[in-house]
C-alpha cells in the first residue's frame, strides 16, 4: 500500500480523493506523531482486538476507514514492517536480517519491486510497503477483579527444591526483574511457577507462558486453567481459536508472539533450550518484542547452552537450581561404552556386540527401553536387526505419521523396544525404562540433548532407577560435559539435602 | 577454508551442498536452486496422455487418445474446440500443491525460480501469437499483490500480453466441478488492448488446470472477439 503524507499524518493511497505524491511506509524517514485525542469516542472491540499485538491490515476485520480514523485521533501507530539500509534489509516483525531470507516481488499494491521477508511468510506477508498496525490508545478492562484474592486453587506441596525455586519466582516478579530456572528433568518444574503465576496476577499484569512447542502449549493449558480457574485463559499455536481473546493469562507458541507487540508485563520461557528457540534467533526476536519494557523474564529449561552456564558460573545472571527430582532419589548417571565402528558394522548388516548384549538383558528381563539413533537412515538398519532377537521393537522419527500411536503403545507398554531419533529426547515420559544411544559420539548428540535422553530414566517415584549407557566409537566433549552436569547436580542435590541417602 | 559458501533450498531452506565439477568449475552451469530430494517430488507428465488437456489417460477413463473429461467437454455444443489444447508441466501431487498454495495464497513469489528454466523450454518449443495469463479480478490482485499465471511468463523471460479482464467472484478452488462448469462468463476482452486478436493464436497461461473450466471461459471470449486458435499452458495437471 501507498501512503501521501501530510504534516501531521499519513494518509492510505485507498482513501485519497486527489492524487497527491505518495510513497511506502518504508520510503517514509521519519513518521509523524499524532497525540492521543480523548474526546475521540473509539471503537471498543478494536481496542481489544488490537492491544498488545502488531496485525497487518489483512489481519483486522475493520474497515480502513475506521482504521485510519483511529490513527488520525492518536489510537493507533502504522509502523515500518521492513526496512533497507543499503544491502542491510531487516524484518522488523521478525527480526531476520540474514539476506538469505529476502526476496523481491512486482508488488500489485504499491507498483514497485517490494521486497519481502520470507522468513515469517506463513504469519501472512510482510513486505516494504506493508504497514505493522498497533494500538497505542488506553488499554482495556479485563473482566473480574483480581485484587486480594487467593486465585491458586491447587493443594499439592511443593518439595524443598521446588520451594526454594517457586520463591525466587515470586521474588523476581515482585523485583520485574530476569531470573533462570536450571531444574533438572523430572524436578516438576510447572509447580514451580503457580506462585509466581498468581503474583504476577495480582499486579495487575498480562501474564504469557511462552514455548517453542505446540505439544506443550496443549498440555500445559488444562493445568495451568485447572489451577487458575477465574482466571480466563487464551492458548495460543497455529490455527487456534483464541487468538484474538484478551486475556490476563496467555500460554502461547514463541511462534505466535510474533503478532504481540509490548503486550506482557511478565513472560515465562519454558525449555529455553528446546529447539527451535535456541536455534532459531527470530523467535528470541519475537519475545523481546512481546514483552513490556521493565517486564519480569522467566526462563525454565533442564538444560541451559554453555553460555548461559559460564555466566551463572560468573554471578552476571540471575539464577535458581532446582538439582533433585521430586522423588528424592539422584538421576541416573550416564555410562559410557566404547562399541567401536558401528557404522561400518551396520553397513555390512552387524551390530557391536556389547550393544547387542545390553539389548539381550533388556529383552531377558522384559524391560522397555528407548534407544536413541543419530539418523533415520541408520535407524532404518538398526531395526531389522533387532528384530531377529525380538518382535516387539519399533522405530519412531518426526516424520512417522504413526509416531503418536507408537509412542502411546510404548505408554501402555504394547512396545518393548523403541528406537528413535532426538524427537524423543524430551517431554516423553515412560515409567520404567532403560536407555541407550548408539553412536552417541554424533554431533546431534549436543551436551543439552544428552542430558534431556538421560533424564528419560528413573522419572517415576515407584521406579526411580534406570539405566543410561552411551554406546559411542570416541568420547566426545559434549559427552563428558553431559556427564559431569548430572553428577554436580547430584552432588548439589545431596549437599542441599533433597536427595535421600 | 570453505570454497563455496552454503546455498540453501528455495523450496525447504535446507542446507545443499552444490555439486561442483570440472564441467561447473570451467563452464559454469545453470544456478541449481532447488535441493535434490524437493526436485525428486516433482513429477513430470509422462506415458500416454489425453489428446487435448495432457491428462494421464487411465484405463477405464479413457476414449481412445481422449480422457472422460474432454469427451464431455467436446459433446457439449457451447463448449467444443473451445481449447485445441492444453500442455502441463508437472503432476499436480501433494507436493506441488503445497509448494503452489505457498507461492500464490502465502504470496512467496519467488518460489516461481523452481520452475522457471521448464517453463522457458516448454514456451520456445510452442507456436502462439501472444501469451496471455489468466487475469485476477483487481480486489484479488490487490490481495494477493501479484498475478501467478503472469509470473510464470515474466520470469521465464517472455512478454506477457494482457487480452482479458476478470469480474470478480468467490473462489474457484471452493467450487465444484460442477458449479465450474456451469459458471456465468466471468472473462471479458480487455477494452484497453491495443492488440488486435483477428486470427491469431493465442497461448493462455495458468498454474493449474482442474477441470478446464477456467481456461475453456477464457477461451471462448477470445475466440468470440476474432482468434483463430487458442491453446494453453499450465504447471500443473
Amino acid at each position: 500500500m501507498r501512503f501521501a503524507i501530510d504534516t501531521y499524518q499519513l494518509i492510505p493511497s485507498p482513501l485519497l480523493k486527489t492524487r497527491p505524491e505518495t510513497k511506502t511506509i518504508s520510503q517514509i524517514d521519519s513518521l509523524p506523531h499524532i497525540p492521543l485525542q480523548p474526546s475521540f469516542s473509539f471503537n471498543h472491540e478494536l481496542q481489544r482486538y488490537l492491544s498488545g499485538k502488531q496485525l497487518l491490515l489483512e489481519e483486522l476485520p475493520f474497515p480502513l476507514k475506521e482504521i485510519q480514523e483511529h490513527y488520525q485521533n492518536g489510537y493507533l501507530i502504522y509502523r515500518k514492517a521492513l526496512i533497507q539500509n543499503g544491502r542491510q534489509k531487516e524484518c522488523l516483525r521478525c527480526g531476520t536480517k540474514d539476506h538469505r531470507w529476502f526476496s523481491t516481488f512486482p508488488c500489485a499494491r504499491c507498483g514497485e519491486n517490494c521486497v519481502y521477508c520470507r522468513q515469517c511468510l506463513m504469519m501472512g506477508r510482510v513486505s516494504s510497503c506493508t504497514p505493522l498496525i498497533s494500538w497505542v490508545g488506553p488499554l482495556p478492562e479485563i473482566e473480574g477483579s483480581v485484587k486480594d484474592q487467593e486465585l491458586l486453587q491447587w493443594t499439592g506441596t511443593l518439595s524443598a527444591g521446588q520451594q526454594h525455586a517457586s520463591n525466587a519466582v515470586v521474588h523476581a516478579t515482585r523485583q520485574q526483574t530476569e531470573l533462570l530456572v536450571w531444574a533438572v528433568c523430572g524436578a516438576g518444574k510447572t509447580e514451580v511457577l503457580f506462585k509466581g503465576i498468581e503474583q504476577a496476577l495480582h499486579q495487575g499484569g498480562r501474564v504469557c507462558i511462552a514455548t517453542p512447542r505446540t505439544d506443550v502449549v496443549l498440555e500445559l493449558t488444562p493445568r495451568i486453567k485447572a489451577v487458575f480457574p477465574d482466571i480466563e485463559v487464551a492458548s495460543l499455536y497455529g490455527g487456534s481459536e483464541d487468538r484474538h481473546k484478551y486475556s490476563r493469562l496467555t500460554i502461547a507458541t514463541t511462534h505466535q508472539l510474533l503478532r504481540f507487540y509490548q503486550a506482557f508485563d511478565t513472560v515465562i520461557v519454558d525449555e529455553v533450550d528446546a529447539f527451535p528457540y535456541s536455534v532459531d534467533s527470530t523467535l528470541q526476536f519475537a519475545v523481546q518484542q512481546a514483552r513490556k519494557t521493565g517486564s519480569t523474564m522467566i526462563y525454565l529449561t533442564a538444560t541451559p547452552s554453555s553460555t548461559w552456564q559460564r555466566e551463572c558460573r560468573q554471578g552476571k545472571r540471575e539464577f535458581v537450581t532446582i538439582p533433585a527430582r521430586y522423588h528424592r532419589k539422584p538421576l541416573p548417571v550416564p555410562k559410557f561404552v566404547w562399541c567401536g565402528n558401528w557404522g561400518k558394522k551396520l553397513a555390512n548388516k552387524a551390530l557391536p556386540d556389547n550393544f547387542v548384549h545390553w539389548v539381550k538383558k533388556r529383552i531377558e528381563k522384559n524391560k522397555q527401553a528407548l534407544i536413541f539413533a543419530p539418523k533415520i537412515a541408520s535407524m532404518e538398519l538398526i531395526l531389522p536387526l533387532l528384530r531377529n532377537y525380538h518382535p516387539n521393537i519399533e522405530a519412531v522419527h518426526a516424520e512417522d505419521p504413526h509416531r503418536k500411536e507408537k509412542v502411546n503403545s510404548m505408554r501402555n507398554k504394547e512396545i518393548l523396544i523403541l528406537l528413535t531419533t532426538t524427537i524423543l529426547e524430551r517431554g516423553v515420559t515412560f515409567p520404567n525404562i532403560d536407555v541407550a544411544v548408539l553412536g552417541a559420539e554424533d554431533s546431534i548428540f549436543t551436551e543439552s540433548a544428552l542430558v534431556q535422553i538421560a533424564g528419560r530414566a528413573g522419572r517415576s517415584a515407584q521406579f526411580p532407577n534406570g539405566e543410561v549407557t552411551f554406546f559411542h566409537y570416541g568420547k566426545t566433549e559434549a559427552m563428558v560435559l553431559a556427564q559431569k552436569q548430572i553428577v554436580s547436580m547430584n552432588k548439589e542435590g545431596y549437599k542441599k539435602g533433597l536427595l535421600d541417602e | 577454508m570453505k570454497l563455496f559458501s552454503d546455498e540453501y533450498c528455495l523450496i525447504c531452506h535446507g542446507i545443499r551442498t552444490p555439486v561442483i565439477s570440472w564441467t561447473s568449475l570451467l563452464l559454469g552451469t545453470e544456478e541449481q536452486l532447488v535441493c535434490e530430494e524437493c526436485q525428486n517430488k516433482f513429477k513430470s507428465l509422462s506415458g500416454e496422455r489425453c489428446g487435448i488437456c495432457s491428462r494421464v489417460l487411465e484405463v477405464d477413463y479413457r476414449k481412445e487418445e481422449l480422457c472422460y473429461d474432454c469427451i464431455r467437454w467436446g459433446q457439449d455444443s457451447t463448449w467444443s474446440g473451445t481449447l485445441t489444447q492444453n500442455k502441463s508441466l508437472y503432476e499436480y501431487n501433494d507436493f506441488l500443491k503445497e509448494v503452489i498454495a505457498k507461492y500464490k495464497y502465502r504470496g512467496d513469489y519467488t518460489l516461481v525460480r523452481a520452475f522457471t528454466s521448464r517453463i522457458k523450454e516448454e514456451l520456445t518449443s510452442l507456436s502462439f501469437d501472444a501469451l496471455t495469463p489468466i487475469p485476477l479480478s483487481q480486489e484479488r490482485l490487490y490481495e494477493r499483490g501479484f498475478n501467478q499465471a503472469e509470473a510464470l511468463i515474466t520470469e521465464a523471460g517472455f512478454r506477457p500480453t494482457h487480452l482479458l479482464t476478470r469480474i470478480h467472484t468467490e473462489k474457484q478452488s471452493k467450487k465444484s466441478r460442477s458449479d465450474r462448469i456451469h459458471l456465468p462468463q466471468v472473462f471479458q476482452v480487455d477494452g484497453e488492448s491495443a492488440f488486435s486478436l483477428e486470427e491469431k493464436t493465442i497461448l493462455l497461461v495458468d498454474d493449474i488446470y482442474t477441470t478446464g473450466s477456467t481456461l475453456r471461459h477464457a477461451a471462448k471470449v477470445l475466440l468470440e472477439h476474432g482468434a483463430k486458435s487458442v491453446s494453453s499452458f499450465t504447471l500443473a495437471r
